[in-house]
């Protein structure tokens, strides 16, 4: 058994170890060393509480037992999850820690010991600091869940939007207040009960229809918020049961999951606030607006072998990946065509818009994936420039974030976003199913674009079949 | 409107600013065509052609200059012409306003309007039809390497034959702009073994492009000094650059060089020992003649034999093929002409708006306007009145964020020693303690993921998810706290709290082994 002093020294020394962790995070080179500061960090905090003084020997079966079980699913979960699933799986987690934050808060407030000895001011923070540890945990409960079915495709991109949801989220704050009060002053733990369940489940609620009203072209930020939430459940959570150690790392993770979505926000030229608002991609904005000029003309189709005949002539080429590439699974198929290119003395590179797919990165782990190297994967702002000088850019399964019309149309939902500018390059080939619009439910002006040809068909199997015609 | 077409009266000068084929497309646009007798036949364009081409053939100078509302010139203008222009007239030529302060004087007295087709801004990827000076560099050098083959003993291409063997001739081709872009590619085209160096180490890829190998100073330094132009290079370059030079003289058969650095005198890369160490019989053709040459032994306008090598300082090799010099420049000049008269009625519009023709112009209605302000490149804005926004939004993460303005600072510092207050008044100590930790935490992880690299937005998310199930430390204090600590609490509904404190222990596992071993998997596939 370890002192308390002992286990708190521990603590900090994880502490350091998270901070560690986040820093080497930044760069490539040292993300490596950076995720194994995070597991020696936990496991550090873990074995100093379960060997520290507040754990006694009576509860290890039980933990071990827990550990066990809970471990062999996330390893199990963790293997056989497909990168392109990625942004579900990492929805599904956060949802995980909101739960345990719920059920740690209600274990805590049923524990008569947790508020023993305390003054009548600290028993009254104690006690909002319980209700706001389970109101975030079950915010980001429910929000998690419905990010996880948005991304899955279990239930529809498309935001919903209740008549008057303001004024609803609005009902729900003051409903929570009201049952704080009610919940702050309950005689016994049962008459508190009543309150804190009531509030878990407008709560629950509120998640729900918070995220509903996002629309599926934010989820990258949704996502990156809903990371914040679980740090912040889990500072709730710290302060609830005076530990140091979970105030820091919650608070650590609470920022910079609100950093990350502020600068996914910042890369969509969209304000924060009006994105967690929700609402927007419903095209419904477009059609209001007269001002958005209707793209007209002509798109001209092109073949893959005629596709390949274009790659095999150029001398500069960019690759612009979108959601379609990862639903396709084609990254493989576009890492041998870039190798193909590359030994013919091809300069291939890859243009990468910061919100491109429904996670952030998502398009740099599937590139990764495939063993494409990262020195030739741009982000937007280094290789915008480039595009002028390029012989081919082709879009796979991109939409709304290479639309000239968030530069040309000010008029447009989505003017002001910045934008790969692929129809700069001498010829631009878009990949993708159909005609239909992004996301973002904006019409493309790019594809009626003189230089630009559509290679309409599943991203896969065109480039598979470009793939066998360079080979040819 | 009326375009004028005099003869060149420079010594030698064979060109004409336009061809009987432009004339015609001229006239078309709206416009009538003057030409002086004669100005075309140095360059095999006769009178009757363009006659033939609905021109009017006008005797003598004086008249052609005074009947024009527009001339189009190839040379930089005399005094003498200067002065037969009529107020309010436009000249479209060379002019070299840097070069040539007097003349922009005369000019400017004279209240006409001149376009320098020297000044165009060469960035702007539309201007590039109208760009004079490349392609009569182009055709300069393609004839340096004529030349170089006109009084070279042998052939450039190697031959085995019954009369023996014929080894290639090497040409080592300094400077690899337009002018030498165009030679590498003839020399290329005879046969030859062609070598080419350049400051700017970009154009490599031009020269393999165009056949030609690329020599490296073994020295590294960025020679790019902006409008497609070299730059003066550093001491350590320069050293290293003429030993290079140096090998490449006693290896080559022919040396033609094309280096020039705008404004400056010609840079000096052929030493006189350089040429001494050439096999005799060897040649150098010296493109940079006219501005003192890049050999040291260059005689400008002349053709010099020096230690048994042959030294080629022609300034005038556009005139030495004049009828297509002429004819590219024609064109430029239409293509000029095309962007002033966008209504292709005849009369022509100095649009100062347009970036183009504002570079162009140097002289307005009597008014010097030279040098332009640097022409705003359309990729960096093409409506730059219309959306100010989009520019700031657009720099990307990692960029230092833009200060906040006083008074959103003030009030978001108001709010927050608002709440400290609040918070200092009527906290208890133990709260203040793990505030104090909590705020600072806020700081650091705002610190540490600020700069983070977009390609790792999802490793992070995923660490952080990862680091989030910390949350299990709530969870197994509440398993089976010590005896001690629970007293005489014995109502302490035990089941309950151990049921759910071993959920949440099971629901953090899952996230903390799930959450660390798929970052381990995402991490392990990046690569270089």
């Amino acid at each position: 058994m370890m002192s308390s002093s002992l286990a708190t020294v521990s603590y900090i020394g994880a502490t350091i170890l998270f901070i560690l962790s986040l820093g080497g995070l930044s760069n490539p080179e040292s993300s490596r060393r950076g995720n194994l500061y995070g597991m020696i960090g936990m496991t550090l905090a873990v074995l100093a509480t379960v060997f520290g003084p507040r754990v006694s020997a009576a509860g290890l079966p039980w933990i071990i037992a827990a550990m066990l079980v809970g471990g062999s699913v996330g390893l199990y979960a963790a293997r056989k999850v497909q990168m392109t699933q990625m942004p579900e799986l990492v929805a599904l987690m956060h949802s995980l820690v909101g739960l345990a934050a719920c059920l740690v808060g209600f274990a805590n407030y049923i524990d008569p010991m947790a508020a023993l000895n305390l003054s009548s001011a600290e028993k009254a923070i104690h006690e909002i600091e319980t209700y706001l540890g389970i109101l975030i945990g079950a915010v980001t409960l429910s929000g998690s869940l419905v990010a996880f079915g948005k991304l899955s495709g279990k239930i529809g991109g498309k935001p919903v939007l209740l008549p008057g949801r303001h004024f609803l989220n609005l009902a729900g704050l003051l409903l929570v207040i009201v049952f704080g009060y009610q919940f702050l002053h309950a005689e016994s733990v049962n008459a508190g009960m009543t309150a804190l369940t009531v509030m878990t489940v407008i709560a629950l609620l509120f998640g729900i229809h918070m995220v509903m009203a996002i629309g599926g072209a934010d989820m990258p930020v949704v996502v990156s918020m809903l990371n914040s939430y679980s740090g912040w459940a889990a500072a709730a959570t710290g302060f609830m049961l005076n530990n140091d150690l979970l105030i820091v790392t919650g608070a650590l993770v609470g920022s910079s999951g609100a950093i990350l979505s502020y600068i996914m926000c910042r890369a969509m030229n969209r304000n924060f606030f009006s994105v967690i608002a929700g609402g927007f991609g419903g095209g419904a904005p477009a059609k209001k607006s007269g001002d958005v000029a209707q793209p007209a003309g002509e798109v001209a189709p092109v073949s893959a072998t005629e596709t390949a005949e274009l790659l095999r002539e150029s001398k500069s080429v960019i690759i612009v990946p979108g959601y379609g590439m990862a639903v396709a699974q084609a990254q493989h198929t576009v890492n041998e065509i870039t190798q193909l290119l590359r030994e013919k003395g091809v300069n291939v590179r890859f243009g990468i818009h910061p919100v491109a797919g429904r996670m952030p990165g998502h398009m740099n782990v599937l590139l990764a994936e495939a063993k494409v190297p990262y020195d030739i994967v741009m982000e937007m702002d280094e290789i915008n420039a480039d595009f002028p000088d390029t012989d081919v850019a082709i879009v796979i399964g991109a939409n709304d974030i290479v639309n000239p019309a968030a530069q040309e149309e000010p008029g447009s939902p989505i003017a002001g976003m910045p934008v790969l500018e692929v129809w700069k390059a001498k010829t631009s080939i878009v990949m993708k199913r159909s005609m239909a619009s992004g996301y973002a439910g904006v019409d493309n002006p790019l594809f009626y674009k003189d230089n630009n040809r559509m290679l309409f068909g599943d991203a896969k199997k065109m480039l598979e079949e470009v793939l066998a015609a360079l080979r040819g | 409107m009326r375009i004028g077409i005099p003869a060149e009266t420079r010594a030698g000068e064979k060109r004409v600013a336009s061809v009987p084929e432009i004339v015609e497309k001229l006239i078309k646009l709206g416009f009538s065509v003057a030409v002086e007798s004669g100005a075309g036949d140095a360059a095999n364009f006769s009178d009757d052609s363009y006659r033939a081409a609905g021109a009017e053939i006008i005797e003598g100078a004086a008249a052609l200059w005074a009947g024009a509302d527009v001339v189009f010139k190839v040379t930089v203008p005399t005094p003498e012409e200067v002065a037969l222009m009529r107020a309010g007239s436009v000249l479209i030529g060379f002019v070299w306003p840097a070069q040539n302060p007097e003349l922009m004087q005369q000019l400017a007295a004279q209240k006409v309007t001149v376009l320098a087709i020297d000044c165009l801004p060469r960035m702007l990827s539309r201007a590039q039809k109208m760009d004079a000076l490349t392609s009569q560099a182009g055709v300069a050098g393609y004839r340096a390497v004529i030349e170089a083959a006109n009084v070279f003993g042998r052939f450039f291409n190697g031959q085995i034959t019954a009369a023996g063997k014929v080894p290639p001739a090497k040409v080592f081709i300094a400077g690899a702009g337009v002018a030498g872009l165009a030679a590498i590619g003839a020399a290329a085209g005879l046969g030859a073994i062609v070598r080419a160096n350049d400051t700017r180490a970009e154009v490599a890829d031009q020269v393999k492009s165009l056949g030609g190998e690329f020599v490296k100073v073994d020295y590294e330094e960025e020679g790019g000094g902006g409008g497609g132009y070299a730059k003066v290079m550093s001491e350590g370059f320069q050293q290293a650059q003429r030993e290079m030079y140096a090998q490449q003289a006693r290896e080559v058969d022919i040396i033609i060089t094309t280096a020039l650095i705008p404004g400056k005198p010609a840079p000096r890369l052929i030493t006189a020992e350089m040429v001494r160490s050439m096999k005799p019989g060897s040649v150098i053709v010296d493109m940079a003649a006219e501005r003192g040459g890049n050999c040291e032994l260059t005689e400008p306008g002349q053709v010099v034999v020096k230690h048994g090598v042959t030294i080629v300082g022609y300034t005038d090799l556009n005139s030495r093929l004049a009828k297509q010099s002429s004819t590219l420049y024609a064109t430029n000049l239409f293509r000029l002409t095309e962007e002033l008269c966008k209504t292709k009625d005849g009369i022509i519009n100095v649009n100062m708006e347009d970036d183009a023709i504002r570079g162009l112009t140097v002289i307005k209605d009597g008014e010097i306007t030279w040098p332009a302000p640097a022409p705003k490149l359309p990729a960096a804005a093409p409506k730059p009145a219309e959306k100010p926004v989009a520019a700031p939004a657009a720099k990307g993460h990692g960029a230092a964020s833009e200060p906040m303005s006083v008074g959103s600072l003030a009030m978001v510092f108001g709010i927050g020693a608002l709440l400290f207050l609040l918070i200092g008044a009527y906290a208890p100590a133990a709260f203040l303690g793990h505030f104090t930790v909590f705020v600072l935490a806020c700081f650091v992880g705002y610190m540490v993921v600020w700069n983070v690299t977009p390609a790792l937005h999802t490793p992070l998310m995923s660490v952080t998810n990862a680091i989030s199930s910390i949350i299990a430390i709530g969870a197994l204090v509440q398993v089976a706290p010590p005896q001690t600590f629970l007293g005489n609490f014995m109502d302490r509904p035990e089941g309950w709290i151990r049921g759910l404190a071993v959920l949440a222990i099971v629901l953090t596992a899952i996230n903390m082994f799930g959450g660390f071993a798929v970052t381990r998997r995402m991490l392990s596939m990046f690569r270089k």
